[in-house]
């Protein structure tokens, strides 16, 4: 691989008034932007608030209606990501874009020309890949297929490529979404390493406390506008959540003690198969009491979507029993759950919360348009008490609809995920099975959907919260249990919480070591 | 009655009637792999055919009967890529209009520019010197005493392995039908390489035609392929996307065929009409059991959409 360019300095990258409109939605609103050799500039802002846009633009995957890039002065233009990467631009994309059946020197060598002509030479590649992860402390084995790695190495992959590939500038795009606490950490000291011998980094992210703990200078975006850029130095949390909300917010809240009742969620030894044909969810036991809010942490794919479905009926169980209120309902259907007052929010919103060509009222009587008072002699709909249930709802969880008739495709994923709570919760659930249910909201919806939380909790609904964002769990549950590789290895009160401790957990060390 | 059904000459029409199979199916490997499914083969092999005999039958000249049928096989194959990866059709219904057009158009090409069934004399066999000779167990007779297309075809088993594998094209292809995202985020033209291997694929279809009709068969007619390259498509499948896994199913269709027209001819007492179904069936039942462990490109049929 004697072409990879070579690692060209990039003193200072500056983009200038961009503007991209998508068909309806200005995304990116005439951005200033600059990044300099030897920082790490956070882009933080809200989902939608443009920082992927700006930066697709500058990797070459759009092209900007407006505005120029210069780099060291000179103006560039970069029309795919071929230019880019020439330019010594490199990008760690949220979804890696790695091929999960080709081996790690193979993703590497793709794209690039072989020192051998049409021949590959991937061994060639494989020991300049040796090189490169000792040199950073990277250890990966060039060897490997993808899908046999854990993401933190695939993301460590990710990063050597671009690296292989001469990046002076890196764009790493949330590249904290799915790692635990300790990887968090590993990557935080590749990045100071990587702005030691010169390269710039542009880290976008919006999680506030990992932005103030790695960046020099921060941008924040909001609807597709620059706010602002300040120093690190000058930052707190809440400034910058208030630049990224726009109005104040409130990051911590009140939490009554728990007043815990009857035990209305019991599992015991429940296994289950997975979509992949393995055993996804290993002799399980939990309890979840009236009252009370029980968190489910741990690095996405430990089998946290399998128990969610197993509890709601949507998989069956290999083994054990299942008892909601009392009662057993083991393998028993989603119809027969509803009525005993188990509700659902599916991590997936989209596939499994709401039919998304459907209007917002019909999303809203999924479970119980087939009966009254939404049913004449359960026969006919009656609309007219499913337009005032649906008018109540829209008002009660300040769902932001046009109205009640537009498809739901084209709410926002903060209000869909409101109106997916709206329906769940005005069925008066005894049990409340969260999945994941804040991922991908903005955070002014995130705090209205942890307040609704609090109140059931209050009300004394059971509330099982399976969430991969350890800030929520940590902020909401009175115990946390955690999984690794489809088992609960371990449980903490909630509160204050040892977020080491916790990470090592997820990461499969178990609790008594 | 084993020594009759199994004899060396139904070894050597195993390995002879493999080779349209063989081109067509490393064809549609190549358009696979990329994650576009052609359905068309069949159509684009019965122009190759009709193309291929037709300047056999002008001319005379073999070597011009195999340009025109990988001519017409490369403007088919580019009109596919064009439907399928510029346009982003449905490559399902859109194979089946390329086929539907393929087998139209080369009839009536047929009746309007021929009329009635002619013969050509088309490739001879090669007797490869000694190796032809070989009395041991027939080889002689089963492996070295075929036309030069066969030789062709079973030699582009392992050049397009290598392609596949050990090429940076090949690299290309395979990242681009597993993950285009980022195939495109690396920097490769992922419509490009899909016309590629489109082209390459639409090229050996047009050569499996023209295999039939100026080596195998040496006429033309009416669907002269009868559905033959819809088998191609499924042995893709059936051999899980691999050069050899792709002629070892051609091996074995070829080799009941083969069975087949032998049984036939021996006047055994099963109505020929269940012979006539073997293969199909044998395919049928292959492909059920072949297709649980999948390797499939995971965007095969899905067009590339950068989302701007």
């Amino acid at each position: 691989m004697t072409d990879s360019p070579t690692m060209r300095r990039i003193q200072h990258l500056h983009m200038q008034g961009i503007v991209k409109r998508f068909p309806g939605v200005l995304a990116v609103n005439h951005v200033d932007f600059d990044v300099q050799a030897g920082e790490i500039h956070a882009l933080l802002g809200e989902n939608g608030a443009g920082k992927s846009t700006l930066m697709k633009l500058l990797y070459g995957l759009y092209h900007p209606d407006e505005g120029r890039i210069l780099i060291d002065g000179a103006e560039v233009r970069i029309r795919s990501p071929h230019d880019a990467i020439m330019q010594g631009i490199g990008m760690i994309h949220q979804h890696f874009m790695l091929v999960p059946s080709l081996t790690v020197a193979e993703n590497v060598a793709l794209g690039m020309k072989s020192s051998r002509g049409l021949v590959l030479d991937l061994d060639v590649v494989s020991k300049r890949l040796r090189e490169l992860s000792e040199q950073y402390n990277l250890k990966v084995d060039p060897n490997i297929p993808i899908w046999q790695l854990a993401v933190g190495e695939q993301q460590r992959v990710e990063i050597l490529r671009a690296l292989y590939k001469g990046a002076a500038l890196l764009i790493l795009d949330e590249p904290t979404a799915v790692l635990t606490p300790q990887e968090v950490e590993d990557l935080f000291r590749i990045l100071r390493k990587m702005t030691s011998e010169g390269h710039a980094l542009i880290f976008i992210s919006h999680k506030l406390h990992e932005v103030l703990a790695i960046s020099n200078r921060i941008t924040v975006l909001r609807d597709g506008q620059r706010v602002d850029t300040i120093p690190t130095s000058e930052a707190t949390k809440l400034k910058l959540a208030q630049m990224m909300v726009g109005r104040p917010v409130v990051l911590e809240y009140e939490r009554p003690p728990c007043q815990a009742g009857a035990e209305s969620l019991v599992l015991s030894g429940v296994s289950a198969i997975s979509d992949r044909g393995d055993l996804g969810l290993k002799d399980v036991s939990l309890k979840v009491c009236a009252g009370e809010i029980v968190g489910v942490a741990g690095v996405s794919g430990n089998g946290q979507r399998e128990l969610a479905q197993v509890i709601s009926g949507l998989r069956a169980p290999s083994g054990g029993s299942i008892q909601v209120g009392g009662r057993d309902v083991t393998g028993r259907p989603p119809s027969v759950l509803n009525t005993l007052g188990l509700s659902y929010i599916p991590e997936e919103r989209m596939v499994d919360g709401v039919i998304k060509e459907f209007s917002v009222s019909e999303n809203l009587v999924l479970q119980d348009h087939g009966r009254p008072p939404y049913t004449w002699g359960k026969i006919f709909l009656n609309f007219r008490t499913i337009a005032r249930t649906c008018k109540d709802a829209i008002r009660a969880y300040a769902i932001k609809t046009p109205g009640p008739d537009t498809p739901v495709k084209n709410l926002s994923g903060g209000n869909i995920q409101k109106l997916v709570l709206a329906r769940e919760l005005s069925r008066r659930p005894k049990v409340l099975i969260a999945s994941q249910p804040t991922r991908g909201v903005d955070i002014g919806a995130t705090e209205y959907i942890h307040r609704r939380l609090l109140d059931e909790r209050a009300k004394g609904t059971a509330i099982l919260l399976i969430s991969e964002d350890l800030d929520e769990i940590m902020a909401l549950s009175d115990r946390i249990l955690v999984m690794y590789e489809g088992r609960i290895v371990g449980e903490v009160p909630g509160g204050k919480v040892d977020v080491r401790h916790l990470g090592a957990m997820m990461a499969g060390a178990s609790l008594d070591a | 009655m084993i020594e009759q059904i199994f004899t060396a000459s139904v070894f050597a029409s195993m390995i002879r009637l493999a080779t349209p199979y063989i081109f067509a199916a490393l064809g549609e490997t190549f358009g696979q792999r990329s994650g576009v499914l052609n359905l068309g083969v069949d159509g684009i092999m019965l122009m190759g055919a009709f193309f291929g005999f037709y300047a056999v039958y002008i001319t005379g000249s073999l070597v011009l009967g195999v340009a025109a049928a990988l001519l017409i096989g490369l403007l088919l194959g580019l009109a596919t890529a064009f439907v399928s990866v510029t346009l982003k059709a449905e490559q399902g219904i859109s194979g089946i209009g390329v086929y539907l057009f393929g087998l139209g158009m080369s009839e009536l090409l047929f009746q309007r520019l021929i009329g009635t069934p002619k013969s050509v004399s088309g490739f001879p066999p090669i007797h490869i010197p000694v190796l032809s000779d070989i009395q041991f167990l027939g080889i002689g007779q089963i492996f070295f005493n075929h036309n030069l297309l066969v030789y062709v075809a079973f030699a582009l088993v392992p050049i397009s392995a290598f392609i596949l594998n050990r090429t940076t094209f090949g690299l290309m292809i395979r990242a681009v039908g597993q993950n285009p995202e980022a195939a495109d985020a690396m920097g490769i033209n992922v419509a490009r390489v899909r016309y590629m291997t489109v082209a390459i694929g639409g090229m050996l279809s047009g050569l499996a035609g023209a295999s039939l009709s100026i080596a195998l068969l040496n006429v033309f007619q009416q669907n002269l392929t009868s559905g033959l390259g819809f088998i191609a498509v499924a042995l893709v499948y059936f051999g899980r996307w691999k050069p050899f896994g792709v002629m070892g199913g051609a091996l074995l269709f070829s080799f009941v065929n083969a069975l087949q027209l032998q049984v036939s001819s021996l006047n055994l007492n099963i109505p020929s009409e269940f012979a006539v179904m073997a293969p199909y069936v044998i395919t049928i039942i292959a492909l059920v059991f072949a297709s649980k462990q999948t390797e499939k490109p995971t965007a095969l049929t899905k067009p590339f959409d950068r989302g701007e």
